[in-house]
């Protein structure tokens, strides 16, 4: 297990430094910095002094090892446009933007799990199908529209809900459905395939057998096995979902790192992007190396490989 | 020939139903595969004939008659689905903005399918380091922030219909590389990949004329599933103002054009975002359909 668990963080140190590369690479060929930072009005010396101040005048990879170094103890840099470090910056956003992703993976288990049981209870049932159809619209969902469709309902005609801020835990009920059903249908058919299998066993039969409640067969016996890759499959829809969260804010107008990350694009603040690139990757990557370990840890038969 | 068409019921009942005929009933019994391949068909000549089906230019402006409502809203026909806030026809609009959805999931799915393909099979079929390499490069790009990283890049080049395509294309290749991986896996083991090997073959030769076929069912569906993805992530983007750029027809963009005037014009916001929904869906169907209908085990 301690090996597995080595073997995988080994992994995950160098998908990590290869995203910082490449995201480094990508942004470097963006342009000119120094000009960027100098603004307009700025004559060819004034871009040259900045150039030389803030050391891009240096190799690329010099700037880059320059830049990982500062990064790894924290410091991202200062932001071109709010003068402020990068690393405070999205600390403070930051928690919008994990209690939303918390929220909108809690709504998308809390529904995609039980019409998963439920589906697989009775397959081709009402339900059954109901379930299947929801997967297949939720899919197809464009998550903007969606979003200015529920504003439309519940904000401007019925008056229910906020339709924009983040002040009051009523302001998340709206971005929590629009970025969990995102992740639900996925959710939704691993349920109902896992229950399926698992309904299926042997053991199943042999507690129907012996003639344990059916409540009872389903949930401690089944549910419980079948759960399993569900977990670990939304650990990874979390990761996906902080990085989707850029759409959500920005219709909800929610001032997390997904707002921030809107805003910096648009106003060339690339130490910004740089360090959100970075942070978001870092989520997707840790999260998935909690799903393996957690699902290595479930299931010994997944340490091996 | 007489054996595989013949109509005579005896034979028939000895010979059992040609595969041809088998094919036929499971893709028309199949109501996803049938709804999304009559609603792709119908878009997809919309997108080719949109120039005699527009009823006005999309890009001309009039002052004079701007947001006028649909017909169903008491609107005229000179304007069925009404104008936008620069007074160009709705319709027009919608019409030429199937041709962008649909040039950017199809020219984007190619790049990306030809990208994940490649790496996906040499990956399965060589194995070893080859695989450890591809393995990892998918990780790296799982690990990237889509969203964030092509709203950076299209923010960089500048945004344009070309520039949204190539970044997607080089961003969407790792589910085709991790299914082609998989399948060429599956499929490297079997006995013909031996004996062709046997009696010579080369390894482009196996791998084109052996594997290839071999595993191209589970390739179109990739390919639909990535279509949408990608017709999805360009609305997106638009809708962001840092993907397709005005005044270019293209349906996130409209929705985010109509934002602003949803209090008191919903529509301008839902016909956009109705349209890519059904796109999207039709897309999405077929390849569910695709599946079934070519999966061994469901044939029934």
């Amino acid at each position: 297990m301690l090996t597995f668990i080595l073997k995988r963080l080994g992994l995950a140190v160098l998908v990590a430094l290869t995203v910082s590369f490449i995201s480094f690479v990508l942004l470097f060929l963006a342009g000119d910095p120094a000009a960027a930072l100098a603004g307009e009005t700025a004559s060819g010396e004034d871009i040259e002094a900045i150039r030389r101040l803030y050391g891009f005048d240096r190799p690329m990879l010099v700037q880059y090892v320059d830049w990982l170094y500062s990064a790894v103890r924290g410091d991202f840099g200062e932001s071109y446009y709010f003068r402020l470090p990068v690393a405070s910056l999205i600390a403070e956003r930051l928690s919008v933007t994990m209690t939303l992703g918390v929220c909108g993976i809690t709504f998308a288990l809390l529904t995609a799990v039980p019409l998963g049981v439920a589906a697989a209870i009775r397959p081709n049932s009402i339900i059954d199908r109901v379930a299947l159809f929801l997967s297949v619209a939720g899919q197809a969902m464009p998550s903007f529209w969606f979003g200015l469709i529920l504003i439309v309902v519940f904000a401007i005609q019925l008056g229910w809900l906020p339709p924009s801020g983040a002040s009051s835990p009523a302001h998340f009920i709206m971005p929590t459905i629009v970025l969990g059903y995102y992740a639900m249908p996925a959710i939704m058919r691993l349920t109902r395939a896992g229950m399926l299998e698992v309904l299926s066993s042997d053991y199943i039969r042999t507690a129907r057998a012996k003639g344990a409640p059916e409540g009872r067969v389903l949930f401690r016996h089944a549910l419980r096995n079948a759960i399993i890759p569900v977990v670990s499959l939304a650990a990874v829809q979390m990761g996906f979902m902080l990085g989707g969260s850029i759409v959500v804010e920005s219709i909800f107008a929610l001032h997390g790192a997904g707002y921030l990350a809107w805003e910096s694009i648009a106003r060339n603040d690339l130490p910004t992007v740089q360090a959100l690139i970075l942070v978001f990757s870092m989520f997707y990557i840790v999260f998935t190396f909690l799903a393996d370990v957690l699902n290595a840890w479930l299931d010994p038969r997944m340490r091996s490989s | 020939m007489a054996l595989t068409e013949s109509t005579d019921p005896l034979l028939q009942e000895i010979t059992g139903p040609t595969p041809g005929q088998m094919l036929r009933k499971r893709v028309f019994g199949h109501q996803g595969l049938l709804f999304g391949g009559i609603v792709l068909g119908i878009l997809l000549l919309v997108a080719i004939f949109a120039p005699l089906l527009a009823p006005h230019d999309p890009y001309a402006q009039s002052l004079m008659t701007r947001m006028e409502p649909p017909v169903f809203l008491g609107g005229t026909w000179e304007h069925p689905l009404g104008t936008d806030h620069l007074g160009r026809d709705y319709l027009s609009r919608l019409i030429y903005g199937a041709r962008v959805s649909l040039m950017i999931g199809v020219i984007a799915a190619l790049i990306s399918g030809v990208i994940g393909t490649a790496m996906g099979v040499a990956a399965g079929y060589f194995g070893g380091r080859v695989d450890m390499v591809v393995t990892f490069l998918i990780n790296v790009r799982l690990a990237m922030p889509v969203v964030l990283v092509a709203l950076a890049v299209v923010a960089i080049l500048g945004g344009s219909l070309q520039v949204v395509i190539v970044v997607l294309g080089l961003l969407l290749w790792d589910r085709f590389a991790v299914v082609m991986r998989a399948s060429t896996l599956q499929v490297r083991g079997r006995e013909y990949v031996a004996a062709a090997r046997a009696i010579g073959a080369s390894t482009p030769r196996v791998i084109l004329s052996e594997i290839m076929p071999n595993i191209a069912n589970n390739l179109i569906v990739v390919v639909t599933l990535e279509m949408a993805h990608a017709i999805l992530l360009e609305a997106a983007l638009s809708f962001l103002g840092l993907g397709v750029q005005p005044p270019t027809p293209s349906w996130g963009l409209m929705v985010s054009e109509g934002k602003n005037m949803m209090l008191f014009e919903p529509w301008l916001v839902l016909i956009p975002g109705a349209v890519l929904f059904l796109l999207v869906l039709a897309i999405n169907l077929m390849g569910d359909g695709l599946r079934d209908v070519t999966a061994p085990d469901n044939r029934s």
